[in-house]
């Protein structure tokens, strides 16, 4: 019974709506729009927040990265033409946190340095990174082909080299760089691997793909980093860096590591090792020449902005469809007063209030429901044009299709019952006289 | 048409409507009007009755009454033998669909629906099935010389024609009483001579029929004349010859 009334009422729904078709539309509008802002916003947010958790999980969640920072300038060094630098972080910090911090299981020491590279006759600006042979595993960095440094590069100091794979669009353009020899500085480096492209955890919470970082940052852009043993970066770089200021001339600089990956034996003691870590590094820096990074929390923080990011989404879609769903209040008071008559008639002829009630709030329905979607529809295909257009990770989940669908079903009863439920109590006399 | 048994039943023996001392008053700010007057009235099954009187004496209001449009402000209206005045809104509506069947001077059809469908309206709040519905429909339709119009809009309907699918959805649901508000009002002389035709035919096959009218081919057509003034019957009348 109520099944084959609802099959009838859909019907009569459809017929009244289409009597008025550009209204329906218009009305509809106020609908699709608020359930594709919706559905592409959270597209959108949902995107940018599985990129930056899977930056930040590439950094390592059982990972502390330790940074070497310029520390505040001194009073007495402004000013002056040249002046010699030194600070950072050493070897013997490097030695400290594996031998003076009990859950520390492995850690990565990397020098890096901006260089500029050769090959026949092209030349990039890259970042040399003097590592130790497992800074892949730590780093979660993949080797696509040929090898990572060895033990064996480390203790000979050999002249190898891994090249990260935009050195390879920008540098072999279309030769296999396995094998290849790259000139760095006046020396040759053969080429034995390629690896991904890494991630780079910044300062301050950012976080970029490679990017010129710390005391480089005014060696401007890289293309990318070539991975050589720490030992022989050591040896043939020595352990000085000059860096060019743009305004006052050159600045001699002496920076042993510029970065110390520890990585702890379990996620749980990652909190307390940064302490240690600090503490330990607090005795031995006075100048606060150093940065600690730590993935775990950027995580936890990538998460509440996320929530953040959540809720005024949820509230901005939620104003669009409260205005979606007083236009449809609107638009069904005016169609009850002008539909007044029908009422009457209905309701001389036998309708109950209840059937009142029902045929309008089934009209309402069928417009928001109709508008919901096509505003899935519209809503889904935004992101979709925002990934092809703007570069731009967009996921659409079905909870957030399911969410729109519902929240369009909660806006169409909730303002249509006011309207229906005037409709209903109209007095059927009165209607039936209504001009 | 099985809801309605518990709530409405008829007896055939007694008669259809009686009205005692019935009074309806509305009340403008501090002003009571009194529209309807101790009103004293018995109608039989399958009697014809015209109702007639100047503009304003209270026959709409009186035709509502007896329709369940509307309740009495006091006195008494049996219904088939059930006080109208114990009914709740739904039980007023039951009757109203199953037992009634009304006529409108405007024709008051609806506008996006075709003729079928217009009148399938009743029908399809007694919980006729659809298949059933139409089917009566569109005998209705032909039984009033529309069986070639059945899906056009009132709006390509003449007068006459829109009247006459009023008549046909009054019918639908085989009421007691037809009540018809001064049907052939909105109407030239042909199409309201077509509409005393269909009545007449009506009155013959022993529907009860009550008619407001300004119309004195109608009174005398009717069985009796009941001349309503100032709320009051003034005045009631039997024509022998039917
Ligand atoms: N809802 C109402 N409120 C106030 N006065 C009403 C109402 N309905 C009818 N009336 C008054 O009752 C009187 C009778 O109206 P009606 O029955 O429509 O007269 P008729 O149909 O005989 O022309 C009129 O004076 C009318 O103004
Ligand atoms: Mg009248």
């Amino acid at each position: 019974m109520v099944f084959f009334r609802l099959k009838r009422t859909v019907k009569l729904g459809v017929k009244s709506l289409w009597m008025h078709r550009l209204r329906s539309t218009l009305t509809a509008l106020g609908i699709i729009f608020g359930v594709s802002s919706v559905i592409a916003m959270l597209a959108i947010g949902e995107g940018a927040s599985r990129d930056a958790q899977e930056k930040i999980a590439q950094l390592g969640s059982k990972n502390i990265i330790i940074k070497t920072a310029e520390p505040p300038e001194d009073q007495s060094a402004v000013g002056q033409q040249q002046t010699l630098r030194e600070y950072g972080l050493t070897y013997a910090d490097a030695e400290r946190f594996q031998n003076g911090i009990p859950d520390v299981q492995v850690i990565v020491p990397n020098r890096r340095i901006s260089q500029q590279a050769l090959y026949r006759n092209h030349r990039v600006a890259i970042e040399v990174i003097g590592t130790v042979p497992w800074y892949p595993e730590i780093s979660n960095t993949r080797v696509k082909f040929g090898r990572f440094l060895g033990s064996t590069d480390m203790h000979y100091k050999q002249g190898v080299c891994v090249v990260d794979e935009r050195v390879v669009k920008e540098l072999f353009a279309f030769d296999d760089p396995l094998g290849q020899d790259v000139k760095i500085a006046s020396d040759y480096y053969r080429v034995v691997g390629v690896a991904a492209e890494a991630i780079q955890a910044k300062g301050g919470e950012n976080l970029e793909a490679k990017d010129a970082t710390g005391a480089e940052k005014a060696a401007g852009a890289n293309v990318g980093g070539i991975y050589v043993p720490l030992t022989t970066v050591k040896e043939r770089f020595g352990e000085m860096s000059l860096q060019i200021t743009a305004g006052s001339g050159g600045t001699l600089e002496r920076i042993e590591l510029q970065e110390i990956i520890v990585q702890v034996r379990s996620i749980n003691m990652v909190l307390g090792t940064r302490r240690s870590i600090e503490t330990l590094l607090s005795r031995f820096h006075k100048k606060n020449d150093y940065e600690i990074v730590v993935p775990l929390e950027l995580m936890r923080q990538a998460r509440d902005f996320q929530r953040i990011f959540t809720i005024v989404l949820g509230s901005i879609a939620a104003i669009s469809l409260l205005v979606g769903g007083i236009g449809i209040m609107n638009i069904m008071m005016a169609t009850v007063s002008e539909r007044t008559r029908e009422i009457g008639i209905r309701r001389a002829l036998g309708a109950k209030k209840r059937d009142i009630i029902f045929q309008f709030l089934s009209e309402t329905l069928l417009l928001t429901l109709s508008g919901g979607v096509l505003g899935i529809a519209l809503g889904s295909a935004v992101p979709l044009l925002v990934t092809h257009f703007g570069q731009m990770r967009t996921v659409i989940t079905t909870s957030s299709l399911l969410l729109a669908f519902g929240i369009s079903a909660a806006v169409g009863i909730t303002f249509g019952l006011y309207p229906a439920y005037r409709a209903a109590n109209m007095d059927p006399i009165e209607s039936l006289r209504h001009e | 048409m099985t809801e309605l048994g518990t709530a409405f039943d008829f007896d055939a023996e007694s008669p259809i409507l009686v009205m005692e001392a019935l009074c309806k008053n509305y009340q403008l700010g501090s002003v009571q009007l009194r529209v309807l007057r101790e009103i004293d009235l018995t109608i039989n099954s399958g009697e014809y009755v015209a109702i007639m009187g100047p503009s304003g004496s209270g026959k709409s209001t009186l035709l509502n009454m007896i329709g369940c449009l509307d309740r009495p402000s006091s006195g008494e209206y049996l219904l088939g033998g059930q006080s109208v005045a114990d009914l709740d809104d739904d039980e007023l509506s039951m009757i109203r669909g199953a037992r009634i069947g009304f006529v409108f001077q405007s024709f008051n059809l609806i506008a996006q629906l075709n003729v079928v469908e217009n009148i399938e309206i009743p029908m399809y709040y007694q919980g006729w099935s659809e298949r059933d519905s139409e089917e009566r429909a569109r005998e209705l339709a032909t039984m009033v010389g529309l069986g070639d119009r059945v899906d056009h809009r009132p709006s390509e309907l003449s007068g006459g024609q829109q009247q006459r699918v009023a008549l046909a959805r009054a019918l639908s649901n085989d009421p007691l009483i037809i009540l018809a508000d001064e049907p052939t009002g909105n109407l030239d002389s042909q199409s309201g001579a077509d509409i005393l035709e269909i009545l007449d035919r009506l009155h013959g096959e022993g529907k009860t029929l009550i008619v407001v009218t300004h119309d004195e081919n109608i009174a005398t057509c009717a069985e009796r004349v009941i001349r309503l003034f100032d709320g009051r019957i003034a005045q009631e009348e039997f024509n022998k010859e039917r």
